[in-house]
């Protein structure tokens, strides 16, 4: 198991570096850098001033490096138009958005796992088919306007819950559904496929064969096999929830990572888009590197790899 | 008298396929005694799975099953129900499967496998059960068995995993082991070795043991009583002598033609070079299932169904119209002989 996590934790680093690599050279993919801050018709001078402030006159791989070192100590560099450090801009909304994140993440896998093995156990019941339909409807409904459905109903009608904002629990309920239950389908359907193919297992046959009783049958012998597919599922999901949030955090004003990156793309605030992207890539990249070292506990056989 | 074990009667199976309903076990009848060992034979898709299963209630969801009387130790096993059965399974019946390879779960060390049998069915501690564990893996013949207790399931070759299914059925010393072609799947130098296991262990233990197989010169050795499978039906079933020195049913007689003779015959090479097909199961049918393959067939064998009758010896019985005369004829299909 050593061996095993050592290895993995060396391939996450090197991905965690061609990663910085290319969000690196995006501030050159689109032009030169200079001539973006310093904006339309600017004059020759003040764009030449630009990149020695910024050092772009410097040969690249120096830049890199820099900017690499720079970031392993957290330090992003100075936004382009907030004139403040880019690590205090982001520190500030990615707790926010990793704790949307998780509960999303978290909803979803305490709805979506025990329905989809409910609806293995009892294949063609009505509870097979309301996980069915769950699974369908969450799969068609756009998430904005279940968002607002939410709202309307526990914000608005019932005044169950705080519509906008992020200071207390409560504000993050509606968000954690509204994000959460949109990876409900997958998650159940890969669960329900998962528990169903186990369960016509050789080893199941066995485990009745010595009068287990159905329930440690079920949880003990079927779940932890049947459970490895979604634990990678999941931690992809996660790790999408955490970029790809921006509609979520609009419709609730929470401000997060998501909100900021859409922030700064409207700036053109390349320093503040890099680390982002650099930060959510090595969460990524750690998400895969956990739901990696889980599976493996899980399975012994994948120990060995 | 000696102690009944099972008694099957009447077994039927049947499952739902697109084409209908395919009988796949019908109308079965055996039974064990203590220290016997019953081996059930013939082709493949004759049914010998499903009338084991049948036995533990393990049957596909989809599978129906009856029979007239199924009990174990005097117990009745049609009326009891999912949970009183659950207490009998691994208890006082205990199966080995065909797959060895599959039949373990890969996330769990074979000790922590062993040790659940016994915990859940009688009250001992941990300890205890490892004990009686390791003890068993030992006595299956697996060298250094304390170290192996720790290993996973994928860290064994086939043979050592079917060994510790023997020793996981032996864990709460049952009364009836049924063993489904546990050697099938390995190499020809490990099933001599594993089915030498299995007689002994059931010598040693007293139990009753179910042994289904190919292996007609396996039989020959260990076997007490034959139970004579074919498409679905019992066609012959006696002593293990009666049946090898005066076998009265034509698909028998073409069984045991076919076992291989030492020295001169290919070591594992598959029983059953009687030429033609097994008849479909869907659906129903009318006289011998065996006739479109044998060689005595006559009109009378195709027009109704036959039933076992009783052969010259004591609990000698044979489906077939014309055993008493059979030894006395030539066959009315004669196989085209090479020049
Ligand atoms: N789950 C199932 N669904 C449909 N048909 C099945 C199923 N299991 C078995 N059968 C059919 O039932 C018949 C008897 O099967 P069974 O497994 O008992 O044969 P067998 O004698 O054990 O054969 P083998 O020697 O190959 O193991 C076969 O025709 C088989 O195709
Ligand atoms: S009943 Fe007829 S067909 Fe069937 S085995 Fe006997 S002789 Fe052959
Ligand atoms: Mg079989």
């Amino acid at each position: 198991m050593l061996a095993f996590t050592v290895k993995r934790l060396g391939v996450a680093l090197l991905v965690a570096l061609t990663v910085s690599l290319i969000t690196f050279s995006m501030i050159y993919v689109s032009g030169d850098p200079a001539i973006a801050i310093a904006g339309e018709g600017a004059r020759a001078s003040d764009i030449e001033a630009i990149r020695k402030f910024y050092g772009f006159d410097r040969p690249i791989i120096v830049q890199y490096v820099d900017w690499l070192a720079g970031a392993l100590r957290g330090d992003f560099g100075r936004s382009f138009t907030l004139r403040q450090p880019v690590a205090d801009i982001i520190f500030a909304r990615l707790p926010v958005t990793i704790l949307l994140g998780a509960a999303a993440i978290g909803f979803a896998l305490v709805l979506a796992i025990p329905l989809g093995v409910l609806a293995a156990v009892r294949p063609n019941s009505m509870l097979d088919r309301f996980a069915l339909t769950v699974a369908v409807v969450g799969q068609a409904m756009p998430t904005f306007w279940f968002a607002l459905t939410l709202i309307l109903w526990l914000g608005v009608t019932w005044r169950l819950l705080p519509i906008t904002g992020s200071d207390t629990w409560q504000h993050f309920v509606m968000p954690a559904i509204a994000l959460g239950y949109f990876v409900t389908p997958a998650v159940m359907r890969l669960t329900r496929a998962g528990v169903l193919e186990v369960l016509a297992s050789d080893y199941i046959r066995t485990a009745r064969a010595k009068g287990l009783r159905p329930p440690t049958v079920l949880f003990k012998h079927a779940l932890r096999n049947a459970i490895i597919p979604v634990v990678s599922l999941a931690a992809v999901q996660f790790g999408f929830m955490l970029g790809g949030s921006i509609v979520i955090e609009t419709i609730f004003q929470i401000n997060g990572l998501g909100y900021l990156a859409w922030e700064s793309i409207q700036r053109k605030d390349l320093p503040t888009m890099q680390a982002i992207v650099l930060v959510l890539a090595v969460i990524y990249v750690l998400l895969t590197l956990l739901a990696d070292l889980l599976n493996a506990f899980l399975d012994p056989r994948l120990r060995a790899a | 008298m000696s102690e009944r074990i099972l008694t099957v009667d009447n077994l039927r199976v049947d499952l739902p396929v697109p084409a209908g309903t395919l009988h796949a076990v019908q109308g079965v009848s055996f039974h064990v005694d203590r220290g016997e060992t019953v081996c059930i034979v013939g082709e493949s898709g004759c049914g010998k799975t499903l009338t084991a299963l049948a036995v533990m209630d393990l049957l596909p969801a989809r599978a129906r099953r009856t029979a007239q009387r199924l009990e174990l130790a005097g117990r009745d096993m049609l009326s009891i129900g999912e949970r009183a059965m659950a207490d009998i399974r691994g208890a006082r019946a205990a199966m080995i499967f065909q797959e060895p390879m599959t039949s373990l779960n890969p996330a769990y060390t074979i000790g922590n496998q062993l040790e659940e049998a016994l915990l859940r069915h009688s009250r001992v501690s941990r300890r205890q059960a490892r004990a009686r564990a390791v003890y068993l893996l030992e006595r299956v013949g697996i060298t250094a068995a304390a170290s192996r207790f720790k290993q996973y399931p994928h860290q064994l070759s086939g043979g050592l995993r079917q060994r510790v299914m023997i020793a996981m059925a032996l864990m709460c010393g049952p009364s009836l082991i049924l063993a489904d072609e546990p050697t099938t799947a390995l190499d020809v130098t490990i099933q001599a070795q594993i089915l030498h296991l299995l007689a002994e262990l059931q010598r040693e233990f007293a139990t009753g043991l179910v042994l289904i197989t190919h292996d007609l010169g396996v039989v020959a050795r260990i076997a007490t009583r034959v139970v004579v499978m074919y498409a679905g039906e019992v066609v012959e079933t006696g002593t293990a002598a009666a049946i090898f020195s005066r076998p009265a049913h034509p698909y028998t007689r073409g069984l045991i033609a076919c076992i291989p003779v030492p020295g001169r015959t290919r070591r594992g090479a598959a029983l059953g070079t009687i030429p033609g097909m097994v008849p479909s199961l869907v659906g129903k049918s009318i006289g011998c299932h065996f006739a479109s393959r044998c060689d005595y067939a006559i009109d009378a064998c195709r027009s109704a169904d036959v039933t076992l009758e009783a052969a010259r010896d004591a609990g000698h019985l044979v489906r077939c119209i014309r055993h008493a005369e059979l030894p006395a004829l030539a066959p009315t299909r004669v196989a085209e002989a090479a020049p």
